[in-house]
């Protein structure tokens, strides 16, 4: 088998070409203008994503890096079919699922499972922990009797460290840190293969962010989980991640293993990214400073995104659409300037 | 003299059940120029502290003990007209959220001229050329025609500059920054972060940086306090508190940051979490989480025990001192 067949086969999801877009141009009448003694329809788009392939491998932890407004939950979402992708696909081992309806969907959404950012709006205030949990359960486990379903229910619970006997209660009279454990069991409650974890401990304090990591670690370690961790703080990602992709602007600059990542940084972007993380030790090379800020997505610049605030940026750079090439070290970066070895 | 000087400080809320105690025995001094960092978890009392400093506690919060002397001025016992001579022009403070701090229905220009005619016997046209003179302190490009924008068609980062530079604006003597960047980009935050301190250098200004993120008072902070449930467990210069924390809850802190541990392994993490203000526990505040636990610290509240030049509240460094010090008198 090819190094090439071999890699395929090991990809649990892959993302081929994905584009997507939101109308923010309001109804019908918003969109109607008085140009040039006329009267003509226009729309406005945001281009969240703007084509990404990424292959997710069984059994790792793929980091999906990029400031605010860069596409990364857009993708967390499409992969989850919370949203439906403009153009392009994603598949499933090997199926496509983006195009499925609801009904059809049901048994993949058993194998998908997604964690969000906020512990306090992701549990419904009014339902107790015991229901929160059980409703999965029972919903992908028609056939099992209330006893087996009380018995998961007990073993996540016990499994994310919260106490079974506190079913009975409500998601407020927990902390933060427990809510965003409970909401790791409802997850876990259905044995799922593969995990969205968007920004789960971006809300939590530093020694509960440690708690849950560890949390998410051990699951993945007992369960064989494959995770899609969806963050803006790279300390997280050199710890936590297999492999890392940078997003800027709904574009892919870099992909590659966490080590080679951090070690030796390719795109012009990453590099400015990692340098501006905030670190404890004294002597660190001062922070890349970027001209200007992030463009709107709704006017994308021509050619390389990046190419408005790069500092080795050149006319091919505004006009070319860089590509993923595959760099010695075993990494994916989108650069002209990588491929021409400027860089 | 010390710039200023906090006593003793206690703050109190009032509740139905109860009063709460927020803050308990706070004792600091900044001078002149000097860069404090305030550390702690969520309601540890950091941003408390922050807001006492210019007794701005909204009810039933109160401060009910000690005093917060700025050159030589007590704070703390001082009537509201005098506090507003000193609040927002000797010591001014910066938020969090700058949307929630920013007028949304006034221009920047009409906020900044507001608030210096109202300290200052100044003509609106002055006030207005220093205006845009802060604004290029803080590298807003084009100040004269950002100034008449309203704050909603800034980005966050130019916002938080914006904020900034009213900060800045009656050239005060301490800026107290609650989270100023935490709403921020890791990349918009490093360029903030290095923007107030070239301004606090160059204008000999004392920053008070209350923040949850280690790194951050790392790079920016000579001194650092660490709050624990309403009180101070060590304070001392930062790099010593960073290179070599003595207390236990300090340790835990910085063991948790990732950037701490060997990628793939576990993180040493700190069990349970920081206890409600009204169950605080007895004696040591920590006890209940600390892995060095011992009979005193569930009946005695530590006091503080000097070690290197920082102070840190608990049992056993002060034991560890004492012992260290029996062995060299023996």
């Amino acid at each position: 088998m090819t190094a090439q067949a071999n890699n395929q086969a090991e990809s649990l999801v892959q993302i081929r070409d994905l584009y997507k877009k939101f109308n923010i141009s309001g109804d019908f009448l918003d969109q109607l203008k008085f140009k040039g003694g006329k009267i003509v329809r226009e729309q406005e788009f945001v281009h969240a994503i703007n084509g990404v392939d990424l292959d997710i491998k069984k059994c790792e932890a793929l980091c999906v890096v990029g400031e605010s407004g860069c596409g990364k939950s857009t993708v967390a979402r499409t992969v989850m079919g919370l949203l439906t992708p403009s153009q392009g696909s994603i598949s499933y081992r090997g199926e496509r699922i983006d195009d499925l309806d609801d009904k059809a969907l049901l048994p993949y959404r058993k194998k998908m499972q997604m964690i969000f950012q906020n512990p306090y709006a992701s549990l419904n205030p009014r339902m107790t922990i015991a229901q929160t949990l059980e409703e999965p359960v029972r919903l992908h486990n028609p056939d099992w009797t209330q006893q087996q379903v009380r018995d998961k229910v007990h073993e996540v619970m016990f499994s994310v460290g919260i106490d079974p006997s506190w079913g009975e209660r409500f998601a407020h009279e927990f902390s933060g840190g427990q809510r965003q454990r409970i909401s790791i069991a409802r997850a876990l409650a259905v044995d799922p293969e593969f995990i969205v974890a968007d920004e789960p401990i971006s809300a939590l304090d530093v020694s509960i962010q440690a708690q849950v990591l560890n949390l998410l670690m051990d699951a993945q370690e007992k369960r064989n989980l494959t995770y899609l961790f969806i963050t803006h703080d790279l300390s997280v990602v050199e710890h936590f991640g297999t492999r890392v992709a940078v997003m800027y602007l709904g574009s892919l600059c870099e992909l590659a293993p966490t080590k080679t990542l951090f070690d030796k940084p390719r795109h012009p972007y990453t590099q400015a990214l990692l340098s501006a993380i905030p670190r404890l030790e004294d002597d660190r090379p001062p922070h890349i400073k970027l001209q200007g800020e992030v463009p709107t997505p709704v006017n994308l610049p021509s050619g390389c995104v990046f190419h408005g605030r790069c500092p080795y940026a050149n006319e091919r750079c505004k006009s070319e659409i860089p590509k993923l090439i595959t760099t010695d070290e075993g990494g994916q970066v989108a650069c002209h300037g990588v491929e021409e070895g400027r860089l | 003299m010390a710039l200023l000087e906090v006593r003793n400080l206690e703050v109190s809320f009032g509740l139905r059940s109860g009063a709460v105690k927020a803050l308990r025995n706070i004792n600091f001094t900044l001078d002149r120029g000097e860069r404090l960092g305030l550390v702690g978890e969520s309601g540890a009392g950091k941003s408390v502290l922050g807001f006492s400093i210019l007794n701005l506690i909204a009810k039933p919060g109160r401060i009910t003990g000690g005093e917060i002397l700025f050159e030589g001025q007590n704070l703390a016992s001082m009537s509201d007209r005098d506090l507003r001579s000193i609040r927002g022009n000797r010591i001014s403070m910066i938020f969090q959220d700058p949307m929630m701090t920013l007028n949304p229905v006034l221009t920047i220009g009409q906020q900044m001229v507001e608030c210096l005619m109202a300290h200052r016997k100044i003509s609106r046209d002055n006030a207005r050329t220093i205006a845009v003179q802060k604004l290029k302190q803080v590298q807003i490009p084009s100040p004269e025609t950002r100034i008449d924008q309203y704050p909603h068609e800034l980005s966050g980062g130019m916002r938080q500059r914006v904020v900034i530079a009213i900060g800045l604006l009656m050239d005060p003597d301490i800026i107290i920054a609650d989270e100023p960047t935490t709403a921020l980009d890791v990349t918009i935050q490093a360029e903030i972060m290095e923007l107030m301190v070239e301004l606090c250098e160059r204008n000999n200004v004392a920053l008070i940086l209350i923040t949850h993120d280690l790194g951050v008072v790392s790079q920016v902070t000579q001194k650092a306090i660490v709050m624990y449930a309403g009180r101070v467990i060590e304070q001392g210069p930062t790099r010593e508190i960073i290179n070599d924390a003595q207390h236990p809850y300090t340790q835990g802190l910085m063991n948790a940051l990732p950037q701490m541990a060997i990628p793939g392994q576990r993180l040493n993490q700190i069990r349970g979490s920081m206890p409600g203000l009204q169950k605080i526990p007895t004696g040591c505040a920590f006890n209940p989480r600390c892995d060095y636990v011992m009979d005193i610290c569930h009946h005695q509240l530590p006091g503080y025990t000097a070690s290197g030049n920082c102070q840190v509240a608990c049992h056993m460094v002060a034991e560890m001192k004492k012992s260290a010090q029996a062995s060299e008198e023996v």
